[in-house]
């Protein structure tokens, strides 16, 4: 059987959507003609046609917010942001409508924005941010960073069958770069379960997106000194899976949070945070984080490539922490 | 003669390979710069790739309908006037895309015979042995005091799990005091689960740690555990052939012996005013990420005192003394399989932290096999360090062809007279073995004068 891309992945699942379900549409930035920025909506203009795949002027907030208004009306949009960078634009139609319309009016906002985010494709600082944080903190949102090609159909189809606002971060890095069989079923992944993608009793790293495939080479790295890694993909930021997160930190007793966003206010603080609060009493050593430093992502290829957290980074903290 | 490279272009942030669909010149036709040269399809687009540059299509390396990864060189543009079978293969070469280190590396070592690397003990990589228990020199040493110091904190530091796991079972954690394995002798996990199992709490002497999951890296070592495998007898005696490794060293060690006139001297050195300061800048230095290991001092006294003593960093030649300008210090690092000799190039150029991070490097790379044959070459003084596994101070070879090696005892705790007080002090004894053919004991005294006078009076 053919493997498919984590690109084609998020293809194959917008496709099926709207092929079983009629109120789903997609809009954004050449979308239709085009085919979109990076190919995900090839081929939906011939097939769904233009009231179905909507070419948008360039304005992310008015994106937005033509999704929500079609939402509340009982569609099913599926926003594109060109890149997740300007995301930024529709800030205040995501935070102060989208998220809160259930809250307010008890009006559920079903709209699904999509966010081509990460570095190391040397894109400079506005097209390689991981804006995930901005979202997470807001309550009434949710937010899904899929790392394989299984999952990002899967959670794509979960986004776009959920009765609430999704922010679905897809990782460029790993549009061609990853692929794998999938399953010819009508399958989802569930929004808010994380997945241990390595079993290890040493130290747990958790990590989501494009970092995942570092954490994996590490632990093959570390496994040659006998130091057994175990990997938890988060795959979800909001709602995340706590008792996985958990779970693995009493069993291994030492954590590693890794993420490519930078360090100030990203996820692996508050998991810090909730791991001290709640599993204090199975923490052997210290809670280390690996993360970016705090600037904009370099456009100069070796500073983009000292700015990502890398493989060894995590061999030498993982060394530390076992002999802590 | 010019010749211009053509690669295939990115064409989009997430594109990493392309594929040529057609020449749009043929081999030998000239081109014009951003003229249209080839037709490429990507995931993305297809696109026409202008030339970028004028000249005559010297190659063309991929053919019509192969795909290949970004940045690949596809053809040459040339000004006509070279031979293309040169250029074919050059360029073929980077058409594999493969790590462009690696071809180098391996050109570089080829050419060097295998035996004669003057200045180290041993090649890296070249024997299998067990996966790797001791550090390197620094770390060990580094952990081993700290385990000294952990007494002072009554041995008791522990982690939320350990004291949660000893109130389950009901175990006074002074039972385990001074007998942690993890850094600063914190009780760990691992000590206190070995302490259940060898029937914690009713036995009063628990057992040390399993040395067996403690086989990493940045582990202390285990003085236990013998330097080499047990040997396993068939009959009286069992004879195994020497490794290629231990051969080299057997042949440098005798070789050594047999070419300088060994004499060695040794000095006391009070270790307060470096244990101090060490203290006092640790944390920063972790917070650059270095752990800041008591070797560091030694190699950066030795290093100024190298500078003032220009004989110590000199080798002799026939009749001819060749003194040498870059203080390069080669560090001896004790491996499971044998002994090798990493060295820091221009120490007197680096400043604490970077020694201190050197060290963890090379000790790290040596540990790993990922010493390149640079790393272990044209060393000029070395500094070994016999003190970590307990000895008081050690009579090193030289290291041919340098002319002195300085060794490091442990460092302990010692009453000494002070103003005729009794006081306790860190003390270390270190020794120079220096080759009495080009130094006189009054050199070599001066110049261990020199660095025990630095590290006495560090700068705190």
């Amino acid at each position: 059987m053919a493997l498919t891309t984590y690109v084609e992945a998020i293809r194959q699942g917008i496709w099926e959507e709207m092929e079983k379900d009629e109120r789903v549409f997609v809009l954004g930035e050449d979308v239709g003609i085009y085919g979109g920025a990076f190919k995900v909506t090839a081929g939906m203009l011939e097939k769904f046609g233009e009231w179905r795949i909507i070419d948008t002027p360039i304005s992310e907030s008015a994106i937005v917010g033509a999704a929500i208004g079609a939402a509340l009306m009982g569609m099913r949009p599926i926003a594109e942001m060109q890149f997740a960078d300007f995301i930024s634009c529709a800030f205040d139609q995501i935070t102060n409508f989208a998220a809160k319309c259930r809250y307010r009016w008890g009006a559920g906002v079903p709209i699904v924005i999509r966010g081509p985010s990460g570095g190391g494709v040397h894109g400079g600082p506005f097209h390689s941010q991981n804006p995930e944080m901005h979202y997470v903190h807001t309550p009434g949102l949710k937010v899904v960073c899929p790392a394989t090609a299984y999952d990002a159909k899967g959670l794509i189809k979960a986004a776009i069958r959920d009765p609430d606002p999704v922010i679905y971060f897809e990782h460029k890095f790993l549009y061609r770069r990853v692929k794998e069989e999938l399953p010819s079923d009508d399958f989802v992944v569930p929004i808010g379960k994380a997945a241990v993608r390595r079993q290890g009793s040493d130290i747990s790293v958790m990590t989501y997106g494009a970092m995942l495939y570092l954490a994996l080479d590490a632990a093959k790295e570390l496994e040659k000194e006998g130091i057994d890694l175990e990997v938890v993909d988060l795959r979800s930021l909001l709602p995340f899976d706590k008792e996985t997160v958990l779970d693995s930190v009493k069993k291994t007793n030492k954590v590693i949070l890794l993420h490519e966003d930078t360090r100030i206010g990203g996820f692996a603080g508050e998991l810090a945070a909730i791991i001290a609060d709640e599993a204090f009493e199975y923490l052997d050593g210290p809670i280390r984080r690996i993360t970016a430093p705090d600037t904009p992502v370099p456009y100069s290829p070796p500073l983009e490539e000292f700015f990502l957290p890398k493989v060894s980074d995590i061999v030498r903290v993982a060394r530390e922490l076992y002999t802590y | 003669m010019a010749e211009t490279k053509v690669i295939m272009p990115q064409m989009g942030e997430s594109i990493f390979e392309g594929t040529i669909t057609k020449w749009l010149k043929k081999k030998g036709e000239r081109v014009e710069r951003d003229e249209p040269l080839f037709e490429i399809s990507t995931d993305k687009i297809d696109s026409e790739i202008p030339a970028p540059a004028s000249g005559v299509v010297q190659d063309i390396l991929v053919k019509e309908g192969q795909t290949v990864q970004i940045n690949t060189v596809v053809a040459v543009i040339g000004d006509g006037g070279s031979k293309p079978a040169e250029t074919k293969t050059e360029a073929k070469a980077e058409t594999k895309t493969e790590p462009k280190t690696e071809p180098k590396a391996e050109a570089k070592t080829e050419p060097k015979p295998e035996v004669k690397t003057s200045s180290t003990e041993g090649k890296p990589g070249i024997p299998k042995g067990p996966a790797p228990v001791a550090g390197p020199v620094p770390e060990q040493e580094a952990e081993e005091e700290e385990h000294e110091e952990g007494g002072e904190h009554d041995g008791t530091r522990t982690s939320p799990l350990v004291r949660r796991i000893a109130s389950e079972h009901g175990i006074d954690l002074s039972a385990l005091a001074g007998k942690g394995t993890g850094i600063n002798g914190r009780i760990t996990k691992r000590d206190i689960l070995s302490y259940i199992e060898q029937g914690g709490g009713q036995q009063k002497r628990p057992a040390p740690a399993q040395p067996t999951k403690a086989a990493t890296p940045t582990a202390p070592p285990a003085p236990a555990a013998p330097a080499a495998p047990p040997v396993k007898f068939s009959g009286e005696v069992e004879r195994v052939p020497l490794s290629p490794m231990r051969k080299l060293i057997a042949e440098h060690m005798v070789n050594s012996r047999r070419t300088s006139a060994h004499v060695t001297t040794f000095f006391e050195v009070d270790c307060s005013r470096i244990m101090q300061h060490r203290e006092k800048n640790r944390a920063e230095f972790e917070r650059a990420g270095v752990k800041l290991t008591v070797t560091s001092y030694f190699v950066q006294a030795a290093a100024n005192a190298l500078k003032r003593f220009p004989i110590v960093n000199s080798s002799l030649e026939g009749d001819t003394i060749v003194y040498k300008r870059p203080i390069n210090i080669g560090i001896a690092v004790n491996l499971d399989w044998g002994l090798i000799v990493p060295v820091i190039k221009n120490v007197d150029e680096k400043n604490l932290l970077g020694i201190a991070h050197a060290l963890i490097d090379i000790g790290e790379r040596a540990r790993n096999k990922k010493l390149s044959t640079d790393d272990v070459k044209d060393g000029t003084f070395t500094i070994t360090n016999p003190g970590q596994f307990g000895a008081v101070i050690g009579t090193p070879i030289i290291n041919q062809p340098q002319v002195a090696i300085m060794g490091m005892g442990g460092i302990k705790k010692r009453a000494v007279v002070i103003d005729d007080a009794i006081a306790i002090r860190p003390i270390i004894m270190l020794s120079l073995s220096f080759d009495h053919r080009v130094i006189d004991g009054a050199v070599a005294d001066q110049f261990m004068a020199d660095v025990q006078k630095q590290l006495e009076s560090w700068n705190v």
